[in-house]
């Protein structure tokens, strides 16, 4: 116990000088002002001590406590259990915007547009295993092919939904073919150079997309012709985002168990035991960025019609890292974790105003966490969870070490 | 002429300090095989304790001599501190785990450390002290030169040459070029492979943190979000040259730099960053093994 709290002194006396100059001192070197913050060192200190101290203590204890958080919890096995909880949640999902203010519907629909977008890079980083960090570029496409058909030519919202998805699906193949060889960080790069090459140009070709001012006035979906009023438009637009988040977990579950989806899973495994075995690496490969992109493009059309409004700071490279963390907070692979993670991290912060101001932080100390505590995230992928290879268990074994 | 000699120049000194920068990516890459996403953070953390270190040492009334040598002794201090730990967080644990597990980790870090500043400083730009002082006798050649150039190359050029002595020459520079080779094989022989590491990581990043404080009296302000361009663009500049490679390295940062230098002078300065990521993605589809890098065969 004393090594212990020695340890946990000697880790905060180390971060304590870590932090010093950027946690204490904060400079004005224009007016040449200096604010010594002495007590942020001091919580710092405090904080670090105790989470390693309680750190240790449950590393050590690593078996016992995993048993309070096991990868699928036993009464979710339940099927009755399980029909009534979503008829539940199903319920309340349509009811919500009934008895809500047009505040919380859109928070609410901001936050499915999300689960939808971490579903569809789920199809490319949880299935197939390839790294996109470049995800937002697709969710650009789709909410500029709305807006600029929509100016240009007048089209409405529901010609453009499909137009946006296979726009989006189209780059993605592009950006999909060049990219076939790389390895896995190399992958992961070259999709951030191609996100953030969307954005410049979309920011510096004024002619073709209003540079950085953007593009207003883009009308909201129509129903049958119908003029709605903002409310009803925000409620109308939930319930188009949950239907859509509907038909993504229904496409994104069958395509698991489809014969694609069973190669993205062998090329995320082993890509030389993948192809020995006959699959087709590059029509896996494309189809898979193609797949994840459409559903992006789709969400893009969706939130140009939510804000009527797109310009290109939306899709910066911080969104494609909200997505990913999204996705790997809910466990890569898994649908329902994917949906779970989209809640906590967009309605969280929401509610949580004081708390708001911390989220990136957050979110990059999560993913890290995550990869380190539980790469399988919060709901484990249950395709992997069936066939424990005795191999496999044997080498993480060594890894622990 | 005169036009093509500043361009060149100010190419030059941009592929300085990325070289600085993308030594640290390919070092690491060569040794653990895995890029350091907050390798470009590290850079950033090293500009704002200079900046930090710098504003009160003038304010006690130091000469800016002592300052300049203070600042960037404590950038470096602290950004190989950083370096050091983030490798304890979050790569260390990671060290057997699938690829994308480290990488993932990497971009979380890289997020963490930007909010972190954000959240401890501030979100504006904040200028920086011009620590580099002007040389009277550069004067008639200002055009084409300026002094915080010269200084730039200079050091660039001094620091390359201690770091080949050092990996050529020293014994920990040997365990370093072993790790790289073969990881395994090192620690069979008795090479102690988590100290080389954790070498490694305070080496690459002492180099970003000396680029980081040049550029930043360079330029003249920083913010905490200059870490990331920097990073993607030195990380180019590492696989241009042949990632894995110390020499390759230096090659690909600066044809990198004369290539922006270039395309900005003579086509048009709103694609700046467009250049450098089309370059990384060209590099990628037709030779991803770089100038100087060796190809590896994939094997099961």
């Amino acid at each position: 116990m004393w090594a212990e709290l020695k340890k946990g002194a000697a880790v905060a006396v180390w971060f304590m000088f870590l932090t010093l100059p950027i946690m204490v001192v904060k400079v004005n070197p224009i007016e040449q002002t200096v604010v010594w913050r002495w007590a942020n060192l001091v919580w710092l200190g405090a904080a670090v001590f105790v989470l390693t101290v309680v750190g240790r203590y449950c590393s050590r204890h690593r078996t016992e406590l995993s048993a309070f958080w096991p990868d699928a919890h036993p009464l979710l096995a339940h099927p009755q259990l399980k029909r009534f909880l979503l008829i539940v949640l199903a319920l309340l999902a349509t009811l919500f915007p009934l008895f809500f203010s047009s505040y919380q519907i859109n928070i609410m629909t901001t936050a499915l547009m999300y689960a939808v977008l971490g579903l569809g890079l789920n199809i490319v980083v949880g299935l197939a295993g390839l790294l996109d960090l470049g995800y937002v570029a697709f969710y650009a496409v789709g909410a500029y092919s709305y807006a600029l058909l929509n100016y240009h030519f007048g089209l409405g919202f529901w010609a453009a939904l499909p137009i946006g998805g296979l726009l989006a699906a189209i780059f993605g193949v592009l950006l999909g073919f060049p990219v076939l060889r790389l390895r896995g960080d190399y992958l992961a790069i070259v999709t951030l150079g191609f996100g953030e090459i969307i954005r410049l140009i979309l920011e510096n070709w004024n002619d073709f997309s209003f540079g950085p001012s953007g593009i207003a006035g883009i009308p909201r979906p129509g129903l049958f012709g119908l003029t709605l009023s903002v409310d009803d438009a925000i409620m109308y637009i939930y319930y188009l985002v949950l239907l859509l988040g509907l038909i993504t977990i229904f496409v994104v579950n069958r395509l698991r168990d489809s014969r694609i989806g069973r190669a993205w899973i062998a090329l995320r495994e082993d890509e030389i035991a993948c192809q020995a075995m006959g699959i087709d690496k590059t029509k896996t490969k494309l189809t898979a960025f193609a797949l994840g992109a459409s559903w992006a493009g789709m969400v893009g059309v969706l939130f140009a019609a939510k804000t009527t409004f797109v310009n290109p700071a939306s899709f910066t490279f911080l969104e494609s890292a909200i997505i990913l963390s999204i996705v790997v907070l809910g466990g890569m692979g898994s649908t329902v974790g994917v949906v779970i993670g989209a809640l906590v991290f967009i309605l969280l912060p929401e509610y949580l105003r004081a708390f708001a101001d911390y989220r990136m932080l957050l979110f990059g100390a999560i993913m890290v966490g995550v990869m380190v505590f539980r790469p399988q995230g919060i709901i484990g992928n249950p395709r992997r969870r069936s066939y424990p290879l005795p191999m496999a268990a044997a080498d993480q074994e060594v890894g622990h070490e | 002429m005169e036009y093509f000699l500043e361009l060149f120049f100010s190419g030059l000194t941009r592929g300085s300090i990325y070289a600085l920068i993308a030594l640290g990516y390919t070092m690491v890459y060569g040794i653990i095989g895995l890029i350091n996403f907050a390798h470009g953070e590290i850079y950033m953390i090293g500009a704002f304790t200079a900046l930090i270190c710098a504003t009160v040492l003038t304010i006690w009334g130091l000469p800016p001599l002592a300052v300049l040598g203070l600042s960037a002794f404590a950038a470096i201090i602290w950004s190989a501190a950083y370096g050091l730990t983030v490798e304890r967080i979050a790569y260390r644990p990671l060290r057997h785990a699938p690829r994308l597990s480290p990488l993932i980790s990497a971009i979380g870090m890289s997020i963490f450390l930007q909010n972190y500043v954000l959240l401890a400083q501030t979100a504006d730009f904040v200028s920086f002290p011009a620590l580099i002082p002007d040389f009277a006798w550069l004067e008639p050649y200002r055009s084409i030169i300026g002094s915080s150039d010269l200084v730039i190359l200079l050091t660039t050029a001094v620091v390359m040459l201690l770091l080949t002595i050092l990996i050529k020459g020293t014994k920990i520079g040997r365990a370093m070029r072993a790790t790289a080779q073969d990881r395994e094989m090192a620690l069979l022989l008795g090479i102690d492979v988590n100290l080389v590491i954790s070498v490694t990581f305070v080496i690459g990043s002492a180099l970003a943190a000396i680029g980081g404080v040049l550029i930043a009296s360079h330029i003249g302000q920083i913010n905490f979000a200059i870490g990331f361009l920097a990073g993607i663009k030195a990380f180019t500049a590492a696989v241009l040259g042949g990632i894995g490679s110390v020499p390759g390295a230096v090659l690909g940062s600066l044809l990198l730099g004369w290539t922006e230098s270039f395309a900005t002078g003579y086509i048009s300065s709103d694609y700046e960053d467009v250049f450098a990521f089309a370059l990384l993605v060209l590099i990628l589809i037709f030779r991803p093994s770089g100038i100087l890098g060796r190809h590896h065969n994939q094997k099961v």
